[in-house]
């Protein structure tokens, strides 16, 4: 959720009121912010420094992002203050600022729009306020420049009508704001290579082989959108006449950014809340239009849909009233079914109906809706089948004497291969495309390096350490929809002077009896050998059970280890290993005591 | 160790009992002077626990003395030794032949003034000491060694005097004063540490003598498993999720498609939770497939939902205006490692919109589920990489919010948290969207416990679930309830290989005393 920052006692002076800390509180708790900090009493503010107020802002609010639109949605709640109505300028088309778009601007930024205003009056606080919402509305719904970015100009430095062009790097020549010396697109990019505030948006065209520019009528080069504006139509804050563009790759997000710029400082125009529109010539698509539309969006809402929902038998015209408390225009319709509502070009929030819904809810008060039971329906209550499996398999090591650990899934490759003697043949693990650390580099295929590494960040606990886990890791699946899959498996693993080896069988045993999963030794005519592992061979004539069966394999110490195998229902196959691990494992996880592991896929259980 | 730490020598018992036989009451400080406090106390408390003595504690003050004391007690006082010597020597001494004589300057200079004072001796005309007395009682030599073998003194006033002198210092003693008890003998009898098979089957229980057991000790360590504090809350909220009706949903799937985590949910391409600064993107396997049946019960036209899915983000559908931005398949298709468990919710959501009801129609439904979800996130105290979530979904006609509210009062008040407050707040796939609070005793303000909402008609319709089924959903965290409940926080010392094993083994059972 995007912070803003704003002034304490000159919101509370907009607001016509001065609240106590419970009372702003209470206040930002209905309508739906968060006020997260107040430095009134903050010993760290300087003393020349006003008391601030950070208020979290839901994500899709982009018009609350600055002072001014806080202030209006918090006085149009309280019923202070109606929704402004939005006016264009009556300009006639031949007088009107324009943008001529070429062809080329298509290949790297293809949209455009543009808006006046006029006769405004800049204090240093609505000035700091106005470039505050312009990076505010770049971070959030502008992802970081990419999808849109805004250049203001003071328009008394430049003549239309301008020209949104697309050029070779080399090509382009202007002084960049704040700068002194003029530079190519080339050379500007390797200048802002190392800002910290400009370098992460070079990306976004650094590559393409032409840049987007706006100029005005001389050539005079008005931005390099998305990265920097002209140095030469910079405003201050003795600029009256505004010229904002707007550059986008997404033309929804370009027209919510330019409606929520202009609505919000339209206020300070001197004919409050009028905007000079700009014609865009987009011939070679076209796309020739008159920007910003401030056109209200007309909704028709089913009464009978808001009341059930929110649980009220409210009139159309009770309806309509609490929607006024929420900046959206609305009255009865011809039809008493529906109430007609007008969402103002700044609510890019309303997608449908259901945001009505809500508006009125909260018109209404959260808290203050009338309750009813929620049990209208009986359902029946009911375990996932594995997760039964896997309980009662957890109980069972508890009873016995084991400790439940809870590692994490992620995990280093090496960890999860080379650490416990396993070759990674590309087939199992699932690999992450951008962790930020080498402790995420794969999901685990095994359970061992998770509760090895409990061990090793365990070594002061009184030995013999004995510890159980219960729960997945996931292998890929080329046969399955998201190309992989989890398996449940339980692995226990034991640590202390000797090897406890027949500790670690024992639980096996144990835990399979409990499981109803008999014994049988190999000598009850069980056939095939070392090559049985995942096999399946299918003789129902005899009997379920488990046995095991020694093997070599690298992880573990030479002649201490055993696969494990089931016969369910006359299939055989391998279910897990245990073992003494071998002691270049132990090296590798820094264990200085012997250590026995078990680990079982439980999926053949259910 | 549940007997006595102390291991007074055998020795000492016989002593104590053989002179208690002899002298009783028994002192103990006078019968065993020289033996440490410590030894005669455990030998006593042994005798005591077996009744084989009784003892009260005496305590008194000492006299002892300091080294100059020690000193007067053995050659005389300062005084006295000045006089001895001047009156061996029949023509006086001189002050250097005193000090040769006594051989110790202090006590010359202290002694002669004394002596002088006390009439004692006189000077000559030629500056010699002589002595005018005939005989001399030397009187803190007598006070010092009375204390010296009494170790105090009658006269209290003397004691002090002394004391001033810094002669004596005074000391706090304690003694016993020891009485045979009712089971007094001359030594301590054989004794059993338990009762045994064997002492049954022969009967000598009979006449055994037990040896007493240290009731104030903790009793032997158990070798317990344990189960971890994070899966007894979870099942305890399990057992909330059964009470009130919930299926568990099959979460056993770390890895989703952008399409279920996202694309189903309605949360946009461009949506800020879909960065890499966010989530963990698969490398290897690459892609997903299309959303398709996986069983061949399920006869769902995924094909269709797929292009709803497409159509309600990018151009409106359902009455909604949709996003309006140009939807990508392949971003779509890109795996994660789920953000949230919603995704398996919208593929449980998208079945039962499949399924009929006697009515014909989707019937009603509550899933849940416990499960791990992953976030790419800088680790810190509140923040892992992985952690759990705490899911549920209702699915019922025509819900309203008031359905909502007292669902989640009644499913925190199990809990045993009440007072809820909620609070409008913005989720893409819910609408509205309400974050529940309540208030801290600890903290002293009203702290986020859970997110809830209705899902959006985008996410619903799309799965073809029909216009007046509402479905609810709620979350919360598996983790912080648990870092509560044992006071944790630090989310590492709770999840994770850095776990104490003792803090797992110790950790008490979970029980929530909800009202609810």
């Amino acid at each position: 959720m995007p912070t803003i920052n704003v002034d304490k006692y000159a919101l509370f002076e907009e607001l016509g009121q001065h609240f106590t800390a419970d009372e702003f509180q209470e206040l930002c708790f209905d309508f739906g912010i968060e006020l997260d900090k107040d430095t009134e009493d903050d010993p760290a503010r300087p003393k020349d420094q006003a008391p601030e107020l950070a208020i979290e802002i839901p994500a899709n609010r982009y018009d609350m992002l600055c002072f001014e639109g806080i202030a209006l949605h918090l006085n149009i709640f309280r019923g202070k203050q109606a929704t402004p109505n939005y006016k264009l300028l009556d300009v006639p088309e031949s007088k009107m600022q324009s943008i001529t778009v070429t062809k080329a601007t298509a290949e790297v930024r293809p949209y455009v729009a543009g808006a006046i205003l006029r006769n405004l009056k800049f204090t240093p606080a609505t000035y700091a306020s106005f470039i505050g919402l312009q990076d505010k509305l770049h971070q959030n719904l502008a992802r970081q420049r990419t999808l849109v970015s805004i250049g203001t100009h003071d328009l008394d430095t430049i003549q239309g009508p301008f020209t949104y062009d697309a050029l070779p790097p080399k090509d382009i020549n202007f002084t960049p704001l704040n700068q002194t010396k003029k530079m190519s697109g080339e050379e500007l990019m390797a200048f802002y290579e190392t800002d910290k505030h400009l370098g992460r948006f070079l990306h976004i065209i650094r590559d393409k082989p032409v840049y987007p520019v706006i100029f005005d009528a001389n050539k005079t080069v008005c931005s390099l959108p998305p990265i920097i504006n002209g140095d030469h139509s910079k405003i201050t804050l003795e600029t009256t006449n505004v010229f904002i563009e707007i550059t986008a790759t997404d033309q929804t997000k370009l027209d919510i950014v330019c409606n929520i710029m202009v609505a919000m400082f339209s206020r300070y125009c001197e004919e409050a809340f009028t905007i000079e529109p700009v014609k865009i010539i987009s011939e070679h698509n076209g796309a020739t239009r008159i920007t910003p539309s401030l056109a209200t969006r007309v909704m028709d809402v089913e009464v009978d849909y808001i009341n059930k929902c929110c649980g009220l038998e409210e009139s159309p015209a009770a309806i309509c009233k609490l929607l006024g408390k929420m900046a959206l225009a609305a009255e009865p319709s011809g039809d008493p079914k529906f109430i007609k509502i007008q969402v103002p070009s700044t609510r890019a929030d309303v997608l449908h109906a259901c945001d009505v819904m809500e508006d009125v809810a909260i018109g209404y008060g959260f808290n203050k809706l009338p309750r009813l039971s929620p049990n209208k329906t009986a359902t029946i209550g009911k375990p996932l089948p594995i997760n039964k499996l896997g309980d009662i398999v957890r109980h069972e090591c508890a009873m016995a004497g084991w400790i439940e650990v809870m590692p994490l899934i992620l995990c280093a490759h090496e960890e999860n291969f080379e650490w416990l003697n396993r070759v990674d043949d590309g087939t199992t693990a699932i690999k992450l495309a951008n962790p930020k650390s080498v402790e995420y580099q794969v999901v685990r295929t095994s359970l061992l390096p998770g509760l090895l590494k409990t061990l090793r960040e365990n070594k002061s606990v009184r030995l013999p350490l004995q510890i159980v886990e219960v729960a997945d890791i996931a292998v890929k699946d080329e046969s399955l929809e998201r190309k992989s899959r989890n398996e449940r498996r339980w692995a226990a693993a034991f640590y202390g002077k000797t090897s406890g080896f027949e500790v670690v069988h024992g639980l096996l045993d144990r835990v399979l009896s409990m499981l109803r999963i008999a014994f049988i030794t190999r000598e009850e005519g069980l056939d095939g050998g070392k090559s049985m592992d995942f096999e399946v061979k299918q003789n129902p004539s005899e009997a379920d059970g488990y046995f095991i069966e020694e093997i070599n394999e690298p992880t573990f110490f030479n002649g201490r280890a055993a696969a494990i195998y089931v016969r369910l229902g006359g299939k055989v196959q391998r279910i897990g290993e245990f073992g003494v691990l071998h002691p270049t494992v132990l090296e590798k996880f820094d264990l200085r005591y012997p250590v026995s592991t078990l680990e079982v896929n439980l999926e053949v259980f259910l | 160790m549940a007997h006595s730490a102390a291991n007074p020598t055998g020795d000492l018992i016989t002593q104590v009992l053989q002179a208690l036989d002899k002298t009783e009451p028994l002192v103990s400080v006078d019968a065993f002077p020289a033996t440490p406090f410590v030894d005669i106390k455990a030998a006593l408390d042994r005798l005591k626990s077996r009744d084989m003595v009784r003892y009260d504690t005496i305590e008194r003050q000492e006299a002892l003395l300091e080294l100059e004391g020690e000193e007067i007690a053995a050659n005389g006082s300062h005084e006295a030794r000045v006089f001895e010597a001047v009156q061996k020597a029949m023509e006086g001494l001189s002050v250097r032949e005193l000090e040769e004589t006594i051989g110790d300057k202090n006590v010359v200079k202290i002694g002669q003034g004394k002596a002088f004072k006390e009439k004692w001796i006189s000077k000559t005309k030629d500056g010699k000491f002589k002595a005018i007395a005939e005989s001399i009682k030397d009187v803190t030599r007598g006070q010092l060694e009375t204390i010296k073998t009494t170790r105090t003194h009658p006269d209290t006033k003397t004691l002090a005097d002394l004391k001033k002198r810094k002669l004596i210092r005074m000391q706090k003693v304690i003694s016993f004063k020891i009485h045979k008890g009712n089971k007094f003998a001359l030594e301590i009898p054989d004794e059993a540490t338990d009762l045994t098979a064997d002492m049954i089957a022969s009967g000598s229980w009979k006449t055994a003598t037990f040896k007493p057991y240290n009731f104030k000790a903790l009793g032997a360590a158990q070798m317990a498993g344990a189960l971890h504090p994070l899966n007894k809350v979870r099942a305890e909220l399990r057992s909330i999720f059964f009470e009130m009706g919930f299926e568990e949903m099959p979460t056993n799937k770390f890895v989703e498609s952008g399409f279920w985590n996202f694309d189903a949910l309605f949360v946009p391409q461009q949506h800020p939770a879909r960065d890499l600064q966010d989530t963990f993107y698969i490398a290897d396997p690459p892609l997903a497939d299309k959303p398709r049946a996986e069983s061949p019960e399920d006869k769902k036209d995924y094909e269709a939902y797929w292009n709803h899915t497409k159509e309600v983000h990018q151009d409106g559908e359902f009455g909604s205006i949709g996003y309006r931005y140009p939807w990508s398949g392949e971003e779509s298709l890109r795996l994660v490692l789920r953000t949230h468990t919603t995704a398996v919710s919208a593929s449980m959501l998208h079945k039962l919109a499949a399924v009929e009801g006697p009515d014909g129609r989707p019937p009603p439904a509550r899933y849940f589920s416990i499960d791990r979800v992953f976030r790419n996130e800088s680790v810190d105290a509140t923040h892992l990489a992985e952690f759990h979530q705490v899911e549920g979904v209702i699915a019922d006609y025509n819900l309203s919010m008031g359905e909502l509210m007292e669902f989640m009062d009644i499913f925190f008040g199990k809990m045993g948290i009440t007072g809820l407050m909620y609070k409008p707040a913005y989720n893409p796939y819910t609408e509205p969207s309400m974050e529940i609070f309540s208030y801290h005793a600890g903290l002293g303000k009203i702290v986020e416990i859970g997110n809830s909402g209705m899902f959006r008609p985008e996410v619903l319709e799309t799965m073809g679930l029909p216009k007046d089924m509402r479905v609810f959903g709620f979350g919360l965290s598996l983790e912080r309830p648990t870092m509560i409940k044992y006071g944790i926080s630090n989310i590492r010392e709770l999840l994770g290989h850095k776990v104490d094993l003792n803090f797992v083994q110790n950790s008490p059972a979970v029980q929530f005393s909800g009202k609810a």
